[in-house]
């Protein structure tokens, strides 16, 4: 059994099929990354798995329960945890507050225990800032604490929005177009987390990546993706050197 | 300039980030608190609306301003807890009993009104708690056995720990200020914990909160629910400061009135709902100046530029017609409202920024430090 499985899964919207009865599996401890020119549906293969839409058909896996029908809040619970082509953070708070956002899927503490602040609420607070910490010191963000998110600039952002996905602890990380707005310096970087977040953290990572240097660099298998439908998968060089792959980069 | 220098996770938990804090607030206690013994008794009464607003503020700021869903309908919130205070007063419950009773209705109807309000945003959402206010009020207004309709229903003498409370009496008064802080305290503390990040969350991406594991629907639920009770719990000694309550006190101008405490006073901290609070208050006396002694001083002033007796007479005749009008009250929070919308979008507390850090960087203030930097759009696209 696979650690994760998308079984036949489709999406349509109305007659256009963005996501088109596309099967595939990700093993514990892989870095799998999904490829395919734009509007491929490579962002809403990740919007299937996180639920926000729901499937038009298929299932999906996750160590093998059937997660196709939970809410998409639980999907964090389960260790599921994603950061979006587009950076949706809380533009008006603080990083450090976004980052602790990332925790919320560890807290116990009870409403009228929080409006009392009692010992117990302290106390989880500390440790959840002691996990944002971690996460800051691997991410270098030290300096960006205190700042609100809407006066960053977009490679920090970028580096935020990962920050804040660690901070949930995933098992299974959903990274879509991790380097997408970085320059060359803060690619190299991310190749290096990315890398780290498999080896030291081992992290799980689902990835939508254009940049095919750092597809080539972190991936240990690729998915080719185009009009919905999977056009090959393999090794990187497999799948670029297959001729439906370059037909379709091509656009012939 | 004062650098704070950080050593332990427990500085950032702090409700008092530093000393300077609990000295202007030690301060501000202090005067609040021999207030009562210097201040006019009308200026005390005022005193105690401002600490009946600014409750209502704070409530109304977890909802709007920290969840960022809009609501026009505390008034009706407002008008359960009055009316939960008077109902039960009828069969002597103590106040202790009522207060809370009066929280706890208010914030299960806050709930009641969270489920169908989950699927609104922006202005259908303002539109279904205006409907909802409009319903109350009828309800009000229909209920006789038990709101006595249209008459309205009397508010009797408050009585703690078996001693009475006039509603004019400095004892009052700090059970109002009492209420205020500890619900500003409560509140403080629900911002520093998991359930008011998860509330700033879905204010500003739904979809990333929901990702993040927070359930969306059940915390807006949980975020009318407390701003409700807050606003219940206010009602109550709202109906006590008024000792009559009746359904056209609860209408859609005194929710208006809500929404411009915190406007004016700025959404984005807590500060706001008492700056706000204040202001709107004042307007009160304001408006007893301009209609007693405006016309006065206008025609005086005419006078002195050489006008006729008659046209001074005629001149202050008409400026008192104009300062006693009907709905001159609505046309000046319109205009406020439009101003601060405008030029002042971070409110009273957002200025009281601005000029401390003026002085604090004096000379090297740049008028830019507060402008918004648009660095890049968000999308659309996962609404
Ligand atoms: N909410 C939606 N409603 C209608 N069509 C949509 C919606 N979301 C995506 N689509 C369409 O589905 C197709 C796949 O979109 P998707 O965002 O998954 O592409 P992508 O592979 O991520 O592309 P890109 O490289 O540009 O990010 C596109 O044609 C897009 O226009
Ligand atoms: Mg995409």
């Amino acid at each position: 059994m696979s650690y994760f499985r998308a079984e036949n899964l489709s999406l349509h919207f109305g007659g256009l099929k963005a996501v088109d009865a596309v099967s595939f599996a990700v093993e514990k401890g892989e870095i799998l990354s999904i490829i395919g020119p734009n509007g491929a549906g490579k962002s809403s293969i990740f919007n299937l798995i996180s639920r926000i839409y729901p499937p038009t058909h298929g299932r999906i896996y996750f160590e093998d329960q059937d997660i196709t029908q939970e809410p998409a809040y639980d999907i964090a619970k389960l260790g599921i945890a994603r950061t979006f082509q587009n950076i949706e953070l809380f533009e008006n708070a603080t990083v450090l507050a976004n980052l602790l956002v990332g925790r919320h899927r560890h807290s116990t503490t009870q409403l009228w225990q929080e409006l009392l602040f009692l010992p117990n609420v302290r106390a989880a607070e500390k440790m959840h800032r002691r996990r944002v910490e971690q996460v800051i010191e691997f991410l270098d963000l030290e300096p960006y604490r205190e700042k609100l998110i809407s006066g960053l600039p977009y490679g920090v952002r970028k580096v935020i929005e990962l920050a804040r996905a660690l901070c949930t602890e995933p098992k299974l990380i959903l990274l879509d177009e991790p380097s997408s707005g970085l320059n060359v310096e803060e690619t190299e970087d991310m190749s290096f987390w990315i890398r780290d977040m498999k080896t030291e953290l081992g992290m799980t990572v689902l990835m939508v990546e254009h940049d095919m240097t750092l597809v080539n660099r972190v991936s240990d298998r690729v998915i080719a993706l185009n009009y919905g439908k999977v056009l090959a998968m393999g090794s990187p060089s497999e799948v670029q050197q297959h001729p439906d792959v370059v037909a379709a980069y091509l656009g012939a | 300039m004062r650098f704070i220098f950080k050593t332990d996770y427990e500085d950032d938990i702090r409700l008092f980030p530093h000393s300077g804090y609990v000295w202007s607030y030690g301060t501000l206690l202090l005067l609040l608190a021999i207030a009562p013994f210097v201040l006019s008794s009308y200026l005390m009464s005022q005193l105690v609306f401002v600490c009946i607003y600014a409750t209502v503020g704070v409530g109304l700021l977890i909802l709007t301003g920290f969840t960022g869903q809009a609501s026009l309908g505390h008034a009706a919130f407002l008008a359960i807890g009055a009316y939960t205070t008077a109902y039960l007063q009828q069969y002597n419950v103590p106040f202790p009993v009522y207060f809370l009773a009066a929280g706890l209705l208010t914030g299960v109807v806050g709930a009641l009104v969270g489920f169908p309000a989950l699927r609104l945003q922006g202005i259908y959402l303002v539109i279904a708690t205006i409907s909802f206010a409009f319903i109350v009020e009828e309800i009000l207004a229909r209920w006789e056995s038990v709101t006595h309709g249209n008459e309205g229903m009397r508010v009797k003498t408050l009585t703690l720990l078996g001693t009475a409370v006039p509603r004019d009496s400095p004892a009052f008064y700090f059970l109002c200020l009492g209420v205020l802080i500890l619900t500003i305290v409560g509140s403080l503390n629900l911002l520093r914990s998991p359930t008011g990040r998860a509330f700033v969350a879905i204010r500003d991406s739904e979809t990333a909160a929901r990702s993040m594991g927070v359930n969306v629907a059940l915390y807006k639920v949980k975020s009318f629910a407390i701003s409700a009770a807050i606003t219940g719990m206010a009602g109550c000694l709202y109906a006590h400061k008024l000792s009559f309550i009746s359904p056209e006190m609860f209408t859609l101008q005194l929710s208006i009135e809500f929404i411009i405490v915190i406007l004016i006073g700025g959404t984005f901290s807590l500060h706001g709902a008492v700056l706000g609070a204040i202001f709107l208050v004042m307007i009160d006396p304001f408006l007893t100046y301009l209609k007693d002694d405006m016309p006065g001083i206008i025609a005086n002033v005419a006078a002195a530029f050489g006008a006729s007796k008659a046209t001074a007479s005629n001149i202050q005749s008409n400026v008192a017609a104009f300062a006693s009008a009907n709905g001159l009250k609505g046309a000046i929070y319109g205009v406020i409202i439009m101003l601060f919308v405008l030029f002042e979008p971070l409110g009273l507390y957002g200025r009281w920024l601005k000029i401390k850090l003026f002085f604090q960087l004096f000379p090297l203030y740049k008028r830019a430090t507060f402008k918004r930097q648009k660095i890049y759009v968000k999308s659309e696209r996962n609404r």
